[in-house]
């Protein structure tokens, strides 16, 4: 049986990577795509946890990430397309009207 | 080292250069693409750890909903004839050492902790488990998570629509 860290670093890559495209982009579906991948990461983690630890409670938990994951899609969408309709860019450094 | 452990090296292989190439691809298409490779990537590993429904509900969700979704998004303020279907980087250098600096302390939690696992059980079908865990001890988040989800509806419905009235 593969060792659970395996599983673990595997999502602390991925979770890596998603941190590290979030910091370096600019554009809004870009960061969206990466925070895709965060979340991947930790559901990941959560389902090599219910397995060793043979608990099925995990998984449940996973459902509602995704849950959350396409509620945040749906709006996030919702509110790059309207942002792209008012200012013609999605660049997250000109869209800082509330910005103090 | 057997068959599976390979298998498994490769799948992570896979996942983790995918996920990079969404990170460093300058193509927004080329990102939603390896993306589905990433998704893909992750649900053959739930597969590894005995999830199978999760892993049909991952293909369902995040290939068939959310990738499409942001596809749509990436088509809908873009145009697609025009040279501007990039996505610039910045401040590459301070973003990596975060990045590394959270990886490294996520590493060596997960590698040094002496994590408490018990023995191998065999692998069941866990539909039914999961069934009866939402309709009993997570019935108040099941019915929560879909109020959200049709909040989350009208709220995109309303943002995106065209201003009539004012």
């Amino acid at each position: 049986m593969i060792p659970i860290s395996y599983y673990l670093l595997l999502s602390a890559i991925l979770f890596s990577i998603g941190v590290f495209g979030t910091m370096i982009k600019r554009n809004m579906v870009t960061i969206f795509m990466c925070i895709e991948l965060m979340l991947n990461a930790v559901n990941l983690s959560f389902v090599a946890f219910a397995r060793y630890h043979s608990l099925i409670d995990g998984q449940v938990f996973v459902f509602f990430v995704m849950a959350v994951a396409a509620a945040e899609a749906a709006v996030g969408l919702g509110i790059i397309v309207a942002l792209f309709r008012n200012r013609q860019t999605l660049n997250v450094d000109e869209a800082d009207l509330m910005k103090w | 080292m057997s068959a599976s452990d390979i298998l498994f090296l490769i799948v992570a292989v896979v996942t983790v250069g995918s996920a990079a190439i969404v990170v460093l691809s300058r193509s927004l298409i080329y990102s939603a693409f390896s993306l589905l490779f990433t998704f893909f990537g992750v649900a053959i590993i739930y597969v590894y750890l005995g999830a199978d429904f999760l892993a049909a509900t991952q293909v369902l969700i995040y290939v068939g909903g959310i990738l499409v979704l942001l596809l749509f998004g990436v088509m809908l303020t873009h145009r697609l004839y025009s040279l501007n279907l990039k996505t610039e980087t910045f401040q590459v250098i301070p973003g990596f050492l975060i990045a590394f600096a959270v990886f490294i302390s996520l590493a060596l939690v997960s590698t040094r902790t002496q994590w408490h696992v018990v023995a191998d059980k065999p692998l069941v079908p866990t539909t039914d488990m999961i069934g009866t865990l939402f309709l009993t001890e997570y019935l108040l988040p099941f019915e929560i998570a879909s109020i959200l989800l049709l909040v989350a509806l009208i709220g995109a419905a309303m943002l995106v629509r065209r201003r009539t009235d004012v």
